[in-house]
């Protein structure tokens, strides 16, 4: 279901987001689209940073709580670099 | 020239902050790092503190912490999609000093911690991430790399507090990668609204709150837990369910938050309320099965990163406090006393651990992860039998009390055969015995 706005709820956030250096990676993106059955980052991440057209998905961390979810569910492919924003960058609770 | 410590500490939440705080007291020259631009700018919780573990660290804590409110009403209710059935448990003693628990806001509690950790005599740097452990030819841990410009750091003794996802350990190949059914994912929003809306909401006087745990049909049959906890002039709400269920059921952990938020019973509590932030964070649940090796070669793991967090009582801080500073207890001493910092000496460290209440918490619950991931009715036709229950028995309606008592009596074995309700007994009593 997509009735939950979640950009409205990361608009209340601040980040300090690391131009063009995202710091999760899909390694192999025809992997996601041709063998990922579930795609189990799409459906779980809380912050909606992985989309899907068609079977097609993508990434963007901008909006990325660092909690580590779409690095575990992603089991079977291990397809995810995933490693923590520079010190300093990604997501700054200002209560956590 | 290589700077080098004694002690290097990796991360700034409660465990690092303990463990940091005990060596700099024990007058190690100690170097803690964290990523986050000040401690607590990465971190979340409920969040609910307990006493006892910070007390045992910074006594006169309750002076100067950031404390939102002393706990003195817990509610646990059982939800229904209408309804929820549930006990109260209130108490003036809890408001005579010292109190025992307190809703934090754990940005602002980091912080404190951190001058406190500052103030000790630790070198303290934020805004830098370790990206992994440098080890000699023979594996042992000789400090961290950073991601500044010429930043390998050495030490003697390396203190992993970097939390649930610890991808130190993982990527040293000290843990496995962490397996759905061990974590759980939490939401969580936090909603201002004017301190006398709170105490009249809840009943309560200034520096009084409220905490209310959750459980029942807001998981949508996963194994989870719900809060409401009461801050000064704000209320936290989560909910946080076993990442391997989300994944069975495909939902996203939002959803549940926002229909959790929509409950009849819920929603007048955070009515009017501004919504200024919205975290997530992964909370280690496996139990003690999943607790993996926790000393090595120059290194120890404490806090989430060794898994340590009694899910049952939803005590994780003050577990990662405990493990920190036995941790930089048993590295203070064996400093004093000369000792190389070699696996067989820093076993010392796994050896208090089991002798605190620290495992044998975890011990005593150690099944019951299993039992709930195997027994989904507790989580679905309990707490919908149970509403039943009380609306049949509150509801007048002209049926006699005791036809009311066999409709429920029948509808419990509708659910669930008389077997399968003994069974259940039993299982819950032999998990929390
Ligand atoms: C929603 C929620 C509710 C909770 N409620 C409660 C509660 O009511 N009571 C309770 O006691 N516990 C609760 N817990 C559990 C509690 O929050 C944790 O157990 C506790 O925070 C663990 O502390 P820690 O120091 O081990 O890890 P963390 O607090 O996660 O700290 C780890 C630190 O390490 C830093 N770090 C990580 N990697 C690196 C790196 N590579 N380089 C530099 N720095 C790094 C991070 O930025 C972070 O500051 C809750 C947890 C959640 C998610
Ligand atoms: S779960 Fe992994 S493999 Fe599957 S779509 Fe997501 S990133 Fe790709
Ligand atoms: S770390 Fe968490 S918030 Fe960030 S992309 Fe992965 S699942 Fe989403």
């Amino acid at each position: 279901m997509s009735h939950v706005n979640i950009e409205e709820k990361l608009f209340q956030n601040r980040y300090l987001v690391d131009a063009e250096r995202p710091h999760i990676r899909i390694r192999q993106p025809s992997l996601c689209e041709k063998k990922c059955a579930d795609q189990q980052c799409a459906v779980c991440c809380p912050a909606g940073c992985f989309t899907r057209e068609g079977r097609k998905v993508t990434l963007i961390t901008d909006g990325c709580l660092e909690c580590g979810t779409c690095r575990i569910v992603c089991n079977v492919h291990r397809n995810l670099d995933w490693e923590y924003p520079r010190g300093g960058y990604g997501i700054q609770f200002k209560f956590g | 020239m290589i700077e080098r410590f004694d002690a290097i500490v990796v991360g700034a939440g409660p465990a690092g902050n303990a463990a940091t705080y005990t060596l700099a007291k024990s007058g190690l020259h100690v170097l803690q790092i964290e990523r986050g631009e000040t401690a607590g700018a990465k971190n979340v919780q409920g969040a609910i503190l307990y006493a006892d573990a910070l007390e045992r660290l910074i006594p006169e804590f309750r002076d100067e912490a950031p404390l939102e409110r002393h706990i003195i009403e817990q509610r646990m209710w059982v939800m229904d999609d209408e309804s929820y059935i549930g006990t109260h448990f209130r108490s003036d003693e809890f408001n005579k000093p010292p109190h025992n628990r307190y809703t934090i806001i754990r940005a602002k509690f980091d912080k404190w911690f951190s001058k406190k950790v500052r103030e000790a005599g630790a070198l303290v740097i934020n805004e830098t991430t370790v990206t992994e452990l440098l080890r000699d030819d023979r594996g042992k841990v000789i400090g961290v790399r950073t991601d500044r410009a010429g930043g390998d750091l050495h030490a003697d003794v390396v203190i992993l507090a970097d939390g649930v996802n610890s991808t130190l350990a993982r990527k040293a190949g000290f843990r496995p990668e962490i397996e759905p059914k061990h974590v759980a994912l939490a939401v969580k929003e936090i909603h201002f609204m004017p301190r006398d809306t709170i105490e009249s909401r809840f009943n309560i006087h200034k520096g009084e709150g409220v905490v209310i745990e959750m459980l029942g049909k807001i998981t949508q049959g996963m194994m989870g837990t719900g809060f409401l906890y009461t801050n000064g002039d704000s209320v936290s709400i989560g909910i946080g369910c076993m990442l391997s269920d989300l994944m069975a059921q495909k939902t996203t952990p939002y959803e549940l938050l926002e229909r959790m938020k929509a409950h009849p019973s819920i929603r007048p509590l955070i009515q009017g309320g501004e919504m200024k932030e919205y975290a997530a964070h992964l909370i280690p649940e496996g139990g003690y099965h999943a607790i993996p090796q926790v000393f090595g070669d120059g290194w120890l793991i404490a806090g989430d990163s060794g898994m340590f967090v009694n899910a049952v009582h939803r005590e994780g801080s003050n577990l990662a406090m405990t493990t920190g500073r036995i941790a930089a207890e048993t590295v203070a001493e064996l400093f004093k006393a000369g000792q190389p910092m070699t696996a067989a000496n820093l076993a010392e460290y796994r050896r208090r651990l089991d002798d605190s209440f620290v495992m044998k918490d975890l011990m005593k619950y150690k099944d019951l992860p299993d039992i709930f991931h195997a027994n989904k009715q507790f989580l679905t036709t309990y707490p919908e039998l149970l509403n039943r229950s009380a609306y049949t028995m509150l509801r007048v309606d002209g049926v006699d009390k005791l036809s009311k008592e066999r409709e429920i009596f029948a509808d419990f074995r509708d659910k669930r055969s008389l077997f399968g309700l003994l069974g259940d007994a039993f299982k819950l009593w032999r998990a929390f015995r």
